[in-house]
C-alpha cells in the first residue's frame, strides 16, 4: 500500500496495529460486544501513532475490524477531531462560539494566526510547527477563551498570553 | 460552590462540595469523605427499592430535558433476559455549559459511584461513560479513578463484595455536538456516524446494541449516591416551594459577568440572586441586556424576564424560556445581539447531522440570511423569512437540534428587533463582509 504525502512523494504505509499497539487494540476488543464498536478507539490509536488518518490507515483499520474502507471513511469524516490530512507538529483548537466570542475569542484567533505564522485558519505554518483551527464550544465557557494545544487544555487565553504559550511548543 | 471562586453563603453545596480539593479525587480520599457508602447501601437493596427511592426524591434529568430519573429507570424490563446497558452522557457540548466537566475533574468517584448504583438498579452489568474527545483532562482523571475503583474492588465481578457485577468502560468521543443526543450517542458507541435515531423504539426497549438501555447525564448520576445515603426525603426537601423541581442544581455562568463559574443552588432560587449576589453582577459600568438560561438551545430572556424568574424547571418556563442544561450565558449592553445570534445559528448549521431536510437546509439558510443582514444587505422581508424558516424547523425533525437553532432566532427577533432594524436600515456599520 502506498499513499501520497503532502510533498507529493509516495510513502509506504507501515502497519499501525503491530506489537504493543496491536495488544492495546486486543484489549479494547474485550470492552465491546462487536468489532465495529471498536472503531472510534482504533481511529484514536491511529491518530496518536501517526498524527493523522491516511487512506491506507483507513484500509488497515477496516481490515482489522472486518469493515469496508468506505464504511470506515464515512465514520472518520463525520467526526471533526480526526485529521484526514497531515497537520502541523502542534495542533491548536480555539473556541469561538458565542460565550467565548463575546469575551474576545476572535482576537485570540487573530493573535494565534499572526504569532504562529499560519496566516489563515486550517493552514499549517511554513515551518510545519503549527496548525490553528476554530472549533465550537469546548465545554469550558466560564474560562474564556479556552484553547487545546495538542492534548493540553489551556484556559483563560487572551491575546497577550499567546507568545508565552506558543513558546512551550517547539 | 462557585468554582473557581469560594462558596457563596447562598449556595447549597452538595455536588460541588469538594471541587478544588485534589485529595477527593483518590479512592481513599473519596471514602474518607463518605464515598461509596451509597453504593454499599444500594447493593444491599432490591433493584425496585432503589428505583422507588430515586422516584421519591423527585430527581429530574440534568442533561436538558428534565425527565424524572426514577421513572426513566422504571421503564427498563423487570427481568433481565438480555443484557441491559447504562450509558452516562459526558459529552457536555452545549454552549454555556461546563458543569459535568468539573464533576469529572474533581469528584470522579462520585460519578463512578452514581453510575454503579444506576447500573445495578436498571439490571445492567455494564456502563459506558461517553466523554467528549476534547475533555483530555477529565478523561485522564476518570481513567485513573476507574482503574482505582477496580483495583479496590468497588467495580468488577464482585462490586464491594456484593457478588454483583458492575463494569465501567470509558468511551472517547471525537468531536460532534450531536453525539450528546442520546440515540446519536448509542450509534457513536457502536462505531457508527453519530446520527440520531427515530424514536420509537425508545432506548429502554431497544437502545445500545439493540438492547435495553438507560442514558443519564453526569450531574444526574452524581446526585444519586447522595440520595441513597441521605434519603429521598432529604433531597425532596431541597426545594423552595415548587415540589416539581427538587434538589440542588449546578449552574454554569459565563459571558459578561464578574465571577464566571459553577454555582450550586437549591431549586427555586431567584435568578436575580444568582446573577447579582453569587456571580457578582455585571462588569463595572455595564448593565445586563440578555440572558440565555439553559445553554444556547433555549429562548433568549431579556434582563427583566431573567430578574423576575425563579431558577427551576417551571420558573424559567414561566418567564418564557427553559432550564435546559442550566448553562447561563450572560450578555451585557455591549453585545451585538444580531452578531451573536448569527454565531449561534452558525454553530447549529455546523453541528447538524444533515439527516433531516428542515434542519440541514434551515440551519444553513438561517445562517446565510443573518450573514446578509450583518453585511448591511438585509431586507424587511428577512424577518418573515427567518420566522417562516424557524417555524418549519420546529417540531418536525428526528431530534431537537433543529428546534434549538430556531429558539434563539425567534426570541431574538421578538425581543431585540431594533438591533436587526438598525442593520437593515443602514444605521449600523456592517460587521461582516458578507456572502
Ligand atoms: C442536540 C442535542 C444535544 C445534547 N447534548 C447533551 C449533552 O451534551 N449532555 C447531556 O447530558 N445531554 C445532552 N442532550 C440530552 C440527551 O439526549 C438526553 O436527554 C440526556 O442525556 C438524558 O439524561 P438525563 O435524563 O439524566 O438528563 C442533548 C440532546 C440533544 C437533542
Ligand atoms: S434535527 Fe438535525 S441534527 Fe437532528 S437528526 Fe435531524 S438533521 Fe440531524
Ligand atoms: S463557548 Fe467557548 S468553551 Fe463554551
Amino acid at each position: 500500500m502506498s499513499s501520497h504525502s503532502t510533498d507529493g512523494t509516495a510513502a509506504v504505509h507501515e502497519p499501525v496495529f503491530t506489537g504493543a499497539t496491536r495488544a492495546r487494540l486486543e484489549a479494547v476488543f474485550a470492552n465491546y460486544p462487536t468489532k465495529q464498536a471498536c472503531l472510534l478507539p482504533a481511529l484514536w490509536m491511529v491518530q496518536e501513532e501517526r498524527g493523522w488518518i491516511s487512506e491506507p490507515a483507513i484500509g488497515e483499520v477496516a481490515e482489522v475490524l472486518h469493515l469496508t474502507p468506505a464504511y470506515v471513511k464515512g465514520v472518520v469524516t463525520f467526526y471533526t477531531m480526526y485529521h484526514t490530512h497531515p497537520v502541523g507538529r502542534h495542533f491548536i483548537q480555539v473556541c469561538t462560539t458565542s460565550p467565548c466570542n463575546i469575551c474576545g475569542a476572535e482576537d485570540v484567533v487573530k493573535a494565534l494566526l499572526a504569532a504562529t505564522g499560519c496566516g489563515e485558519l486550517g493552514a499549517t505554518s511554513p515551518d510545519g510547527r503549527f496548525t490553528v483551527i476554530e472549533v465550537e464550544c469546548l465545554g469550558a465557557c466560564g474560562f474564556a477563551t479556552p484553547i487545546l494545544v495538542d492534548d493540553d487544555f489551556i484556559e483563560n487565553v487572551s491575546p497577550d498570553r499567546v507568545p508565552d504559550i506558543l513558546q512551550r511548543y517547539p | 460552590m462557585g468554582f473557581p471562586h469560594p462558596s457563596h453563603p447562598k449556595e447549597t453545596v452538595v455536588l460541588s462540595q469538594y471541587f478544588g480539593a485534589a485529595e477527593a479525587r483518590t479512592y481513599d480520599g473519596w471514602v474518607a469523605r463518605g464515598g461509596y457508602e451509597g453504593l454499599r447501601k444500594a447493593l444491599g437493596m432490591s433493584r425496585e427499592a432503589i428505583v422507588e427511592e430515586v422516584k421519591a426524591s423527585g430527581l429530574r434529568g440534568r442533561g436538558g430535558a428534565g425527565f424524572p430519573t426514577g421513572l426513566k429507570w422504571s421503564f427498563m424490563p423487570k427481568d433481565v433476559v438480555k443484557p441491559h446497558y447504562l450509558v452516562c452522557n459526558a459529552d457536555e457540548s452545549e454552549p454555556g455549559t461546563f458543569k459535568d466537566r468539573e464533576i469529572m475533574r474533581w469528584t470522579p468517584h462520585a460519578l463512578i459511584e452514581g453510575c454503579a448504583i444506576a447500573a445495578y438498579a436498571i439490571g445492567a452489568e455494564r456502563c459506558y461513560i461517553y466523554i467528549r474527545g476534547e475533555f483530555t483532562e477529565p478523561w485522564a482523571i476518570m481513567s485513573k479513578a476507574v482503574e482505582e475503583a477496580y483495583a479496590r474492588g468497588a467495580l468488577g465481578a464482585d462490586a464491594l463484595g456484593s457478588g454483583k457485577r458492575v463494569d465501567m468502560i470509558l468511551h472517547r468521543g471525537a468531536g460532534a455536538y450531536i453525539c450528546g443526543e442520546e440515540t446519536a450517542m448509542m450509534n457513536s458507541i457502536e462505531g457508527k456516524r453519530g446520527n440520531p435515531r427515530i424514536k420509537p423504539p425508545f432506548p429502554a426497549v431497544a437502545g445500545l446494541f439493540g438492547l435495553p438501555t438507560t442514558i443519564n447525564n453526569v450531574e444526574t448520576l452524581a446526585a444519586v449516591p447522595h440520595i441513597l445515603t441521605r434519603g429521598a426525603a432529604w433531597y425532596k426537601a431541597l426545594c423552595l416551594g415548587n415540589p416539581k423541581s427538587t434538589g440542588t442544581k449546578l449552574i454554569s455562568i459565563c459571558g459578561h459577568i464578574q465571577r464566571p463559574g459553577n454555582y450550586e443552588v437549591t431549586m427555586g432560587t431567584p435568578l436575580k440572586e444568582i446573577l447579582y449576589e453569587m456571580a457578582g453582577g455585571p462588569r463595572p459600568g455595564r448593565t445586563f441586556k440578555a440572558i440565555i438560561p439553559g445553554g444556547s438551545s433555549v429562548p433568549i430572556m431579556t434582563r427583566e424576564e431573567a430578574e423576575a424568574a425563579l431558577f427551576d424547571y417551571e420558573g424559567i418556563v414561566e418567564q418564557g424560556s427553559m432550564l435546559g442544561s442550566a448553562g447561563l450565558i450572560v450578555m451585557d449592553d455591549t453585545t451585538d445581539m444580531v452578531y451573536q445570534i448569527w454565531r449561534l445559528a452558525r454553530f447549529y448549521a455546523h453541528e447538524s447531522c444533515a439527516q433531516c431536510t428542515q434542519c440541514r437546509e434551515g440551519t444553513a439558510w438561517t445562517t446565510k440570511i443573518l450573514e446578509r443582514i450583518l453585511a448591511g444587505r438585509g431586507k424587511q422581508e428577512d424577518f418573515q423569512l427567518l420566522l417562516d424558516l424557524s417555524e418549519n424547523m420546529t417540531g418536525k425533525t428526528i431530534c431537537v437540534l433543529s428546534d434549538s437553532c430556531a429558539a434563539p432566532v425567534v426570541s431574538g427577533i421578538r425581543k431585540f428587533r431594533s438591533e436587526f432594524e438598525a442593520y437593515i436600515a443602514g444605521a449600523r456599520e456592517p460587521t461582516l463582509a458578507g456572502v
